[in-house]
């Protein structure tokens, strides 16, 4: 059963540059939530800073009563013990085959003997579908194969969070809806509480429960999946439906003249809320909504077709 | 204004600092367990392959210009039989640490720079961390271990083709006599001379490693950053180097006198 992390007032800058400030939110457990955010807008900062290795200037991040923040080194390196990351290419050790590179965490942490560790690495190279590669480096493999190799190593030690650094990126469209099943697919076996940082907006707009926003130096918004998708927040719509209107510019953000241009231009509509990937045996997770569970308690009209089996995913204006 | 001068002079305190701080915690994880000894093995024998035999090679003509120059030198005051024992005081005190030292920097430390360098820009660090493993306990500690070992042995070894060479020079082309080369080694030389250099070998072995290291795990900016941190920790490295061996040299000389004769 997954961990919840409470993330709260937290403030990054380098330098005097500020990244983000007050982000505050609660990463629920058990639950699957992309960060999303415009590229440079420091969402892989934020996920480093989640796991300790970058130091945020103020705020705290608490995980099972210990605060990241400020905890000494010993306790971050217990703490990192529930955690698996999988980082952008995978960060594979160079030196080491790929069932070596996933078997490392056992051999370092567990007293397990070596027929133990074969079996759950190739359980989990298998999961990831990698069997016949074990023998591999890392350096004669594709990138998508690096990126599962480094997936099936994050959830070696069995891991409460799993944080996902841009799954996506570098991925082809086809990868990447078998990245996001499997993705859907590793929730609803293990539990554990799933943070994907991405700009693919598909993947925001499928996958996960919750879905927030980085923007412009802060946390723009952070709830229900449904939430975010029917929202009529200028940066939300925007970013999430891939428009060109809108706050958001070419470069961070617009400035007064072009906003002035668009002024009345009219927004074009909001498009239907696919439904949310389910887990391929079709058992519903345990932390999966009703579609438009969210928008009839709350009273939200979404927009119409939503919810429907053969939507296209097809967004954007 | 005043500000941004004052840190920009002070910058370089704060590199110091960081350096010196990166030191104190390669120490406390010395001690931690478990030993990486296959890391330190495997380390151990890379450094040795890549520094053997540059520096022999640079070993023999260190020699021979020190016995070539001490000798011309010595002959003039009429005192040639004090030419073997003015050659080793040179080479086992001197050169023999400092060519160590070049090496050492210049093939292992470079080495080590760009494998941690690259690790860290791939991100490999950062996974190691996060899989709770320390890298200056599972990578550096071993590095740094490794070079100091390899830094005592090279030393032994340009100490004894330094010493050779000089013999070879002296013996063959400045008509020395094989005897008074040999019988005068424990004229001027004394054990002393011997430890103060094996001690400046692992100094040297020790600030190359952890300069190394520590440029290489705070590479960044991508490939580039990599070059840039070899580039930086060789000559930073250099420059210590020099400086230690010019302080190390000044307090042996102080606190051990002279053999007389």
């Amino acid at each position: 059963m997954g961990v919840e992390i409470r993330v709260e007032d937290l403030s990054k800058s380098f330098g005097k540059q500020l990244i983000w400030g007050d982000v505050t939110l609660t990463v629920p457990a058990g639950e699957i939530c992309v960060m999303l955010g415009p590229s440079g807008t420091g969402k892989s900062v934020f996920l480093k800073t989640l796991i300790g290795l970058l130091k945020p200037d103020q705020g705290s991040i608490v995980i099972e009563g210990t605060d990241i923040a400020s905890c000494s080194e010993k306790e971050l390196y217990e703490i990192r013990k529930l955690f698996g990351v999988l980082f952008q290419d995978g960060a594979m050790f160079g030196s080491m085959n790929l069932y070596d590179n996933v078997a490392f965490p056992l051999r370092e942490h567990t007293k397990k003997s070596e027929s133990d560790i074969r079996s759950i690495v190739m359980e989990k190279m298998d999961l990831v579908g990698l069997i016949g590669a074990e023998d591999k480096l890392p350096g004669e493999i594709s990138g998508g194969m690096r990126k599962r190799a480094g997936l099936a190593r994050a959830l070696v030690l069995d891991p409460e969070i799993v944080l996902f650094d841009e799954p996506d990126s570098g991925l082809d469209p086809v990868r990447t809806a078998f990245l996001n099943q499997l993705i859907v697919d590793l929730n609803a076996q293990i539990d554990a509480t799933f943070l994907i940082v991405t700009h693919d907006i598909n993947t925001a707009r499928t996958v996960p429960d919750n879905i927030g926003l980085l923007y412009h130096r802060h946390l723009a918004m952070f709830g229900p999946r449904e939430m975010l998708l029917s929202s009529e927040e200028p940066v939300v719509r925007q970013f999430l439906n891939a428009q060109k209107v809108g706050p958001i510019g070419m470069s961070e953000e617009k400035d007064a003249d072009e906003l002035e241009a668009e002024k009345d231009q009219e927004l074009p509509p909001l498009p239907p809320i696919p439904l949310q990937l389910e887990p391929s045996n079709g058992i519903p997770r345990r932390s999966q909504r009703d579609p438009g569970a969210w928008c009839r308690e709350n009273g939200v009209t979404p927009p119409p077709g939503s919810f429907s089996e053969n939507m296209t995913m097809v967004t954007g204006a | 204004m005043a500000s941004l001068t004052s840190t920009r002079v002070l910058a370089p305190v704060g590199t110091a600092g960081k350096l010196f701080a990166f030191g104190l915690d390669v120490a406390r994880n010395l001690f931690k367990r478990p030993f990486q000894l296959r890391e330190f093995l495997q380390q151990a024998w890379f450094i040795a392959s890549v520094t053997i035999i540059p520096t022999a090679l640079v070993a023999i003509p260190f020699g021979a210009v020190i016995a070539l120059q001490v000798g011309g030198l010595i002959k003039q005051f009429g005192a040639q039989s004090f030419t073997g024992s003015a050659s080793v005081l040179a080479v086992v005190q001197q050169a023999g640490p400092i060519a160590t030292a070049l090496l050492i920097a210049g093939a292992g430390g470079s080495a080590i720079a760009a494998d941690l360098g690259a690790r860290k820009i791939r991100e490999e660090l950062d996974a190691m961390m996060v899989l709770g493993i320390d890298p200056i306990q599972r990578l550096v500690v071993p590095r740094v271990l490794a070079c100091m070992l390899v830094a005592f042995f090279l030393n032994g070894l340009v100490s004894v083709v330094g010493v050779s060479g000089g013999y070879v020079f002296n013996v063959l082309l400045q008509d020395g006599t094989p005897g008074s080369y040999l019988a005068s080694f424990t004229a001027l030389a004394q054990l002393p001379d011997l430890w103060i250099g094996l001690v400046k070998a692992l100094v040297f072995g020790l600030i190359a490693a952890i300069v190394a290291s520590y440029k290489g795990m705070n590479a960044g900016g991508g490939p580039k950053g990599v070059g840039d941190a070899v580039n930086e920790s060789v000559v930073i490295t250099f420059l210590l180097l020099f400086v230690v061996n010019f302080v190390l040299s000044t307090i042996y000389l102080q606190i051990v006198p002279p053999k007389t004769g």
